[in-house]
């Protein structure tokens, strides 16, 4: 954990992890007994569905639980379906898990080989949104809001978080490969790769325009490089794809060239666990693994009120079972001894102004928490400028009273998001 | 499911840099130790009685707010024993008990429980206070009265008095390591320059008060003095001697620094110190009383909200 330090006036430079040869060795999980995936949208029984218990399922299948929706995951194992049912995320999202006991013998499927002859964006839609880091392919082909630059980012947006950096550096043919049939199915020609720190020698070749991010947090943010590396400010409520700037990990462009290549959809992510020393270790799993099986191969041990941190210390979401499994984003794994977990506290904003130097959009967050606190929610997003917030947590981080302002702050936008649209549903 | 081991599940971010509401507290009283030591050295066992008269009534005060609000206890905080000490080191040793209790009810009572509670006072609680015994019972404050039974190893004048009634002349008995060394009279944690600015300064590393604001408070009273001195040499005392005495130092480091009567953005924390400091100056040199900090405290307390209204246009506003 990063603290206060002494010389208190200056404002904390808090920096990136950057990948060094000690992250290098990648440790292999091996395959669990079962997996668990999560798909999108509820699993309402009496849809119809094309998957059901009892099912045998081959690895890299296409597995869409509702023919009503088009969510769908990628079988990352052979074996056989155990159960479905719903599962209730953070902030009324909901989704389908899909239990499958995994067997001994894998077999490939080969849809997605016969399919990807074409290099379309029809055939990479049907099969490869789901790839380890996650492809947004749906902003493309949008003829209201189209893309013309694409940003690939080489580093994670969180501290401590190796993963990306470890991909651009070990995978440049599968990068490269990516690069290319992103411009094919996208028809986007700009495309920019950008890159955490100095190193930008070697990547004259890759294909994109190569930019370096600075390394102190949050310079990583989407919506600072937008600002400081591309020289465009994102509106506040807006997102980059409202300018026409999509943004997709390396390790996500990485997988789409090895899957046209090879023909078979990669099914394992790679992870930065960060343990409870904060030593970080990158391992490969394959997506749906129970987060308590990469513990135990690691030795690491968890005991009641500690804390699993899915993403990185400043933006990761904790969940409270250990049998929640890797997902396609999973960029990192944290774990939190108890007696390291700051706690919260409803202690008043004093008005000390430490979230003021350091936020670094500006927002006047001395203000704005009276009115989240309150509940005035409109108010803060038509005065102090609630939805300026590039959700970086620093301000939580330095706030003498503890008060959760970054959880309020999300609060509050997911809170005007439903009361907007229901504005809209109802007329 | 009985089995399985329960985790915390909270927001991120899951970490803290460790700041604290009680070591920011704490912290200020430590580096007010040294101005009040050397007051408690001059003026003996009288000087002992009001702080600690003054330290736990204030403590007494915010717990009965406490109870009365059904609020969680806050006494741990170190915020009610800052008022406390701080207005303890405003006040002379000989204030009465009655006074003490009655300051400090208005401290704590009104000055910050009624405006809303920490981080809601409009004003500097204590300056609030000193203002309000200060016009009601106007001797408490004359330090030369006050003090008179005192024959200490100094000029038992109080030095803004002197100069204010009898001009420059007066006050040439004042060295600068007098006044810096505490060799003045005044309030009892007040006349310690070297104990306030060291205090101050290590607040300010620590960041544990607004540099910009004390800053900016000490060039405004120096500024004034100066051109006033320039104007009038013999009617208006020199910079120095107005940064070294009354309540500038304490002023500019432990009262107008205070974090909820005070702006948070850069330019408005200039014009605030700044303004501060002309104020106090004006005061003394113009105005109807011997010092100004009290005043002109209160008055940037009154416009701070305003101030702060000057800030940096977030980053993506749409006008
Ligand atoms: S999370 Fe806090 S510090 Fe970061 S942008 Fe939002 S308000 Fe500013
Ligand atoms: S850091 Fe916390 S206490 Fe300080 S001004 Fe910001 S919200 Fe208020």
């Amino acid at each position: 954990m990063i603290r206060k330090s002494f010389f208190g006036f200056v404002k904390p430079r808090i920096e990136y992890a950057l990948l060094s040869d000690q992250h290098l060795n990648i440790v292999e999980i091996p395959d669990p007994k079962s997996i668990n995936l999560l798909v999108d949208g509820p699993f309402n029984p009496g849809e119809a569905t094309l998957l059901k218990e009892g099912d045998t399922v081959k690895t890299g299948q296409k597995l869409a639980p509702s023919t009503e929706k088009d969510a769908y995951a990628i079988s990352p194992v052979t074996g056989t379906v155990t159960s479905i049912s719903s599962y209730a995320g953070d902030f009324g999202k909901f989704y389908t898990a899909v239990s499958i006991d995994v067997s001994d013998q894998e077999e490939f499927d080969d849809q997605f080989e016969t399919a990807c002859v074409e290099t379309t964006l029809p055939v990479a839609r049907n099969y490869l949104t789901q790839l380890p880091g996650k492809l947004p392919l749906n902003f493309f082909n949008d003829s209201e809001k189209p893309i013309n630059t694409i940003v690939i980012y080489g580093g994670d947006n969180d501290l401590l978080v190796t993963t990306n950096q470890y991909i651009v550096k070990s995978r440049t043919d599968d990068l490269k490969h990516g690069i290319r049939i992103l411009n094919q199915i996208s028809d986007v020609d700009h495309i920019i790769m950008a890159i955490p720190g100095e190193f930008l020698q070697g990547y004259g070749h890759i294909g994109a325009e190569v930019k370096n991010v600075p390394i102190e947090y949050p310079a990583a943010n989407p919506f600072m490089i937008m600002k400081d590396t591309l020289g465009r400010i994102v509106p506040a409520g807006r997102q980059s794809e409202d300018l026409g700037v999509c943004f997709i990990t390396a390790e996500a462009v990485a997988a789409l060239g090895s899957a046209f290549q090879n023909g078979q959809i990669p099914v394992s992510k790679l992870m930065t666990v960060v343990g409870k020393n904060g030593d970080q270790q990158l391992v490969s799993a394959r997506i749906g693994t129970p987060i308590s099986h990469i513990f135990d191969t690691l030795g690491i041990t968890l005991s009641e009120k500690d804390r699993i941190i899915l993403g990185g210390p400043m933006t990761g979401a904790s969940v409270w079972s250990e049998d929640y499994p890797v997902m396609p984003d999973t960029s990192a794994l944290m774990v939190q001894d108890k007696e390291m977990i700051p706690y919260v506290s409803d202690y008043p904003c004093i008005n000390c102004g430490e979230c003021i130097r350091i936020c670094p959009v500006y927002i006047p967050i001395n203000m704005l928490v009276r009115f989240l606190e309150a509940g005035h929610y409109e108010e803060a997003a038509d005065q102090y400028d609630l939805y300026s917030c590039i959700e970086c947590g620093l301000c939580s981080f330095v706030c003498p009273s503890k008060i959760p302002i970054f959880q309020f702050i999300r609060l509050a936008k997911y809170e005007l998001g439903r009361v907007n649209s229901a504005e809209e549903a109802h007329g | 499911m009985d089995k399985a081991k329960k985790f915390i599940v909270s927001h991120a971010p899951f970490w803290h840099n460790g700041n604290s509401v009680n070591e920011r507290y704490y912290h200020i009283m430590i580096a007010a130790l040294p101005a009040v030591l050397l007051g408690i050295k001059q003026y003996g066992i009288p000087a002992v009685g009001v702080v600690a008269l003054s330290v736990s009534s204030a403590i007494l005060w915010e717990l009965a707010m406490n109870y009365l609000t059904h609020r969680p206890i806050t006494i741990a905080d170190g915020n009610a024993a800052l008022i406390g000490l701080l207005f303890a080191m405003a006040v002379p040793a000989t204030m009465p008990w009655w006074a003490v209790l009655t300051g400090t009810f208005i401290c704590v009572v009104i000055g910050k429980h009624i405006f809303g509670g920490i981080g809601s006072n409009a004003f500097n609680p204590v300056v609030l206070a000193v203002a309000m015994v200060m016009v009601s019972w106007k001797d408490l404050f004359d330090f030369d009265g006050a003090l008179l039974n005192y024959d200490l190893d100094m000029v038992m004048a109080y030095p803004l008095a002197a100069v204010k009634h009898f001009g420059v002349g007066a006050i040439e008995s004042f060295s600068t390591a007098d006044l810096l060394l505490g060799r003045q009279s005044g309030g009892i944690g007040a006349t310690f320059g070297l104990g306030l600015i060291l205090g101050g300064i290590y607040l300010i590393i620590r960041g544990f008060i607004r540099w910009e604001i004390s800053v900016s408070f000490l060039l405004g009273v120096f500024l004034t003095a100066w051109i006033f001195n320039l104007a009038a040499p013999d009617r208006f005392a020199g910079p120095t001697f107005h940064l070294l005495t009354g309540y500038t130092l304490i002023g500019a480091f432990f009262l107008a620094t205070e974090d909820s009567s005070s702006p948070v953005n850069f330019i408005p924390m200039l014009i605030y110190g700044a303004a501060g400091g002309v104020l106090t100056v004006l005061i003394r040199n113009i105005g109807a009383h011997v010092d100004g900090v009290v005043y002109a405290i209160l008055t940037i307390n009154l416009v701070n909200p305003l101030l702060d209204k000057i800030r940096p246009k977030a980053v993506g506003k749409v006008v």
